[in-house]
């Protein structure tokens, strides 16, 4: 394995510190920008260049994205981070947080700068506490000794980042639910247009991006985005965190390059646990459509090469499900997951996610009616596209992916009542 | 009547937002008055409307909508396990079953003695320390296994943090 880049400082004993952080040439991206007064038109190119994707699941190219905020607004821009990871399957944002928090400040102050912001907000989810108080820490931290507050390293470029914590929200995921969120309202998510860019938080021009996606500028503002492109593959820029969990026998997160096989992957996680047969991989958070784990074991982990297999790369989360699997209970987990978080503000989304929970829930209770399975899809085809925000398509795909590839597994159980596995 | 604890948080949080934005500050209101009296009661949600300085409604609208604030008194250790799918592959159904035997509780409920609460929670961003629960919003313990579970219970009997991580 090459070097880590985000996980740079994860073999020291406290990786988090901004000491440790400085041995691994922490800040000199900052300090490299603010030095030489590098031109936000510069910078901007080099993300394009990097082919850096954002990394909380949409994949929206970062550096078109910077570009849409308005440079000469006179009054009150905002940057926003995302860390509200609750996307089951996603825990590797939580790893940067607690293990290397000043990247993620540093590229975050990169970016200000860029695009002349000089407050920040940090959205951190609920049930990681101890990962806000890391960010607390941290920030304070880099205030005292000058990389955050007024006249960062000697320059008159002013940035202050705070950390705002979620209380139990999946929705707040959501852009424009999360600013709703930090403006202390209920995260129910904002018609769009306008956009953040434009009518973002406080109504101000706002741009908010993924934790990984922030910790990603620094290297590329080293070492130029063209060699942070290249460490991927086409379409598919740079290096990626992924989290592996479920069925394996070393679950966890891990840094690779865009277009690792799934196969090697699924090595660095120990295999399916207990010698068990594949069955079933979920490539990129559990509103992504599941994969049968023979089509898996030929591909590799970047936006194309998923998309052509009829899923999506997400937020790259990896939930791997063995032979053991009853894949109507899996779907009625997460149906039920999308009926609780559903933020009731559209009617397709409030109503139709509590159908699908309760008729996956039956067919699994041995109560489904032989019409359910096309009910099931009849409804998806009423919710996905139809609501505010992709909540109501994130409730829709898994369950459109679970009958496209294990149908007679639901046909087994409505007819046996009973599962197949 | 908030504490002078709870007030000063709320003033350390308030610093962090625009001057004319002091909602953006209730959500941490409502946590600092949870873990100091262990839930949130309607005249709480007052208090926290009349120092903020936003309507009533508004905060009840915010403390109904989150899943972590706790409206009604949920013991002294509130343990919220995670059920997502991640947890579930991991065995999280044996988990939950453990804790309900062990404590004598269902989901909901709290043990004669107040002592603990048993909550079920979404997906805590955590997935590759299936299963799961959190002890009081604060703590995440991982990886649990019967044995870990008796352990932690152990130390918070005897007034310990609980779970080690």
């Amino acid at each position: 394995m090459s070097t880590p880049i985000i996980f740079n400082t994860l073999h020291f004993d406290q990786p988090w510190t901004l000491e440790n952080y400085l041995k691994v040439g922490g800040y000199k991206a900052l300090r490299k920008v603010l030095a030489e007064k590098m031109l936000p038109e510069a910078i901007i190119a080099e993300v394009k260049a990097s082919g850096l994707r954002g990394r909380g699941g949409a994949g929206f190219p970062t550096g078109l994205k910077w570009s849409f905020m308005p440079r000469n607004y006179q009054g009150d821009k905002y940057l926003v981070c995302n860390s509200d990871e609750g996307e089951p399957g996603t825990c590797k944002d939580r790893d940067i947080l607690r293990y290397n928090p000043h990247m993620l400040i540093e590229g975050m102050a990169i970016a200000a700068y860029t695009m002349s912001v000089k407050t920040g907000y940090n959205y951190i989810h609920g049930e990681i506490f101890e990962a806000y108080e890391r960010m607390e820490a941290a920030c304070e931290e880099a205030r005292k000794a000058g990389y955050l507050g007024q006249n960062i390293l000697g320059s008159d470029f002013e940035f202050d980042l705070h950390n705002h914590l979620g209380y139990g929200a999946y929705v707040c995921g959501e852009e424009t639910a999360l600013l709703e969120s930090i403006e202390g309202k209920k995260g129910q998510p904002r018609f769009k247009p306008p956009f953040p860019a434009t009518f973002g938080l406080y109504g101000k021009p706002t741009t908010i991006n993924n934790t990984e996606t922030f910790a990603s500028i620094p290297y590329i503002i080293n070492n130029g985005g063209q060699q942070f492109a290249d460490l991927g593959v086409p379409n598919s820029g740079g290096i990626k965190l992924f989290s592996v969990s479920g069925h394996v026998n070393n679950p966890g997160n891990f840094e690779v390059p865009m277009g690792t096989p799934f196969k090697t992957l699924l090595e660095m996680a120990g295999g399916v646990r207990g010698g068990n047969k594949l069955k079933a991989v979920i490539p990129g958070g559990s509103s992504m459509p599941v994969l049968p784990g023979e089509i898996m074991m030929d591909l590799n982990m970047d936006f194309d090469s998923i998309q052509k297999a009829g899923s999506y790369l997400g937020t790259g989360a990896i939930i791997v499900m063995d032979e053991t699997t009853c894949m109507v209970k899996a779907l009625e987990r997460l149906s039920y997951f999308y009926f609780e978080e559903s933020c009731g503000q559209c009617t397709p989304c409030r109503e139709g996610t509590g159908w699908l929970y309760r008729i996956v829930h039956r067919i699994e209770h041995g109560e489904g009616r032989p019409e359910d399975l096309d009910l099931l899809l009849d409804l998806c085809n009423n919710i996905a596209g139809r609501t505010i925000c992709a909540l109501g398509d994130a409730a829709a795909w898994p369950v459109q992916g679970f009958l496209k590839h294990y149908r007679k597994e639901f046909e087994y159980h409505i007819e046996h009542k009973r599962c197949l596995v | 009547m908030l504490s002078d604890q709870i007030q000063a948080n709320i003033e350390r949080e308030l610093k962090k937002y625009p001057a004319d934005q002091r909602q953006s500050a209730v959500m941490a209101a409502l946590r600092f008055v949870q873990d100091e009296k262990g839930w949130i009661a309607p005249e709480d949600m007052a208090d926290i409307a009349a120092y903020i300085g936003m309507p009533q409604m508004a905060v009840f609208e915010v403390a109904t909508f989150y899943h972590m604030y706790k409206l009604k008194p949920m013991g002294e250790y509130t343990l919220t396990v995670c059920t997502n799918l991640s947890c579930q592959l991991s065995g999280v159904n044996e988990t939950l079953l453990h804790l309900k035997n062990k404590l004598g509780i269902g989901l909901g409920e709290i043990t004669a003695d107040g002592k603990f609460g048993l909550r079920e929670g979404e997906c805590m961003g955590a997935c590759v320390d299936a299963p799961m629960f959190t002890i009081n919003n604060k703590k995440l313990c991982g990886r649990l296994t019967g044995e870990k579970i008796d352990q932690i219970l152990a130390e918070l009997s005897a007034g310990g943090q609980g779970g080690k991580q």
